[in-house]
């Protein structure tokens, strides 16, 4: 009887260890391709100084961020344009400015958003010019 | 060992230093937020006003004209899910014993019994909807335009019941399938949120006009400051009888029908 209980509690807790650590060895061994973001676009093209809002490293760790500190400046606020660190004014809007310019959102997006597991719910309300009627 | 006063106390105090080690290290953490500069920029062709306000003549309304309907949905994604069950509305149609419920009797003229008048949001000088909404996703600006951050917008409903003038509809269903053309410019809603006019806010900051405004052929909606004495809007209730839904309220609704 004795025994047979502490066979179940080592039973429970190698269950439980395993559940715990699984996310830690789960993906061991396995790798993914880090994603390609494709700039290939018509505006982007077009542009003499290929520059974003902001620089590519602020962009590429803030830009969720930034986006909400818009949304909360142009909707709560009024308060819709954004003047750049080096002087260059935008309209704080994500289909007005940031896809004028990422219009391939498949390719640019929706890439390194699926690689990380970020599943943003901007786009559920927020249409994309031609990718429309889903 | 054997542990001194004096050792006690230093352990002690050394203990409660660390309770203020967060506060310490907090501006470390603060520098993770983005701040943005230049956010008192407002662009030259904005149109503003102290107090935005509507002038409705519904004797100038031909009968069974949609033309403000139309433009305004166009304009807002407003879906159509063709039944008046889940109907999504921001300016529509009411007969005037709706309207005017309390200024009706049973000898009313059959002209006015018979009138259709179009309806919106009031945006209420004291909105019950602002009121009751416990997120703060329907907020009046002080330009005195009820807006709705869809953003915040739960679904709870409360603000529909709170609108004495069903102003407000709810997205029972995803609005996505229903809606005939998008218009990019403005977003589409999600199921589970609720929506009403906003006085053309979006397009009031790039200096146009309310949709249904422009839309109308007959001149009926007049659209302007409220607290400016020569605006159209005053001009047109200066002379005139004016008339705003159920006053007696309390909501100062600021939407004016000429009778």
């Amino acid at each position: 009887m004795k025994n047979k209980k502490w066979g179940l509690i080592i039973l429970g807790l190698a269950i439980f260890v395993i559940a715990v650590t699984f996310p830690f060895w789960h993906g061991i061994g396995k790798s993914k391709p880090v994603p390609v973001l494709s700039l290939d676009t018509p505006l982007i093209a077009a542009m003499q100084n290929k520059k974003c809002v902001e620089d590519k490293a602020f962009m590429r760790a803030n830009h969720m961020k930034m986006l909400n500190t818009w949304r909360d400046e142009a909707v709560r606020e009024g308060h819709r344009l954004y003047t750049t660190k080096d002087g260059r004014v935008f309209e704080k809007s994500l289909t007005g400015t940031c896809i004028q310019c990422h219009s391939n959102k498949e390719q640019f997006c929706d890439r390194c958003h699926n690689y990380v597991g970020a599943k943003p719910s901007c786009f559920d309300c927020h249409v994309i010019p031609g990718e429309v009627k889903k | 060992m054997t542990t001194n006063r004096r050792d006690f106390l230093k352990i002690a105090g050394a203990s409660a230093l660390t309770l203020i080690t967060p506060s310490i290290l907090n501006p470390l953490w603060a520098k993770e937020t983005v701040r943005i500069p230049g956010q008192d920029f407002t662009p030259a062709k904005a149109l503003a006003a102290k107090r935005w306000a509507m002038v409705v003549e519904p004797a100038k309304c031909p009968e069974g004209c949609t033309d403000c309907t139309a433009a305004c949905h166009a304009v807002h994604n407003v879906p159509n899910f063709g039944n008046p069950k889940d109907e999504v509305k921001w300016i529509w149609t009411e007969p005037f014993a709706a309207v005017f419920p309390g200024e009706n009797h049973r000898y009313q003229g059959q002209s006015l019994q018979k009138m259709r008048l179009p309806v919106l949001c009031n945006h209420c000088e004291n909105p019950p909807c602002v009121r009751v909404c416990p997120t703060k996703a329907t907020f009046r600006r002080p330009d005195g335009i009820v807006m709705m951050d869809y953003h915040r917008c739960i679904g709870c409903r409360l603000c529909m019941a709170g609108c004495p003038y069903g102003a407000r509809s709810m997205n029972y269903r995803d609005p996505r399938p229903f809606i005939a053309r998008f218009n990019p410019d403005f977003p589409t809603r999600t199921k589970g949120v609720v929506e009403k006019c906003n006085f053309c806010e979006e397009r009031l900051a790039k200096g146009i006009m309310p949709a249904c405004v422009l839309a109308c052929k007959e001149k009926a909606l007049t659209f302007g400051d409220a607290e400016n004495s020569r605006s159209e809007v005053r001009l047109a209730i200066d002379k005139r009888f004016s008339l705003p839904r159920r006053a007696g309220l309390g909501t100062a609704p600021q939407v004016y029908y000429i009778l």
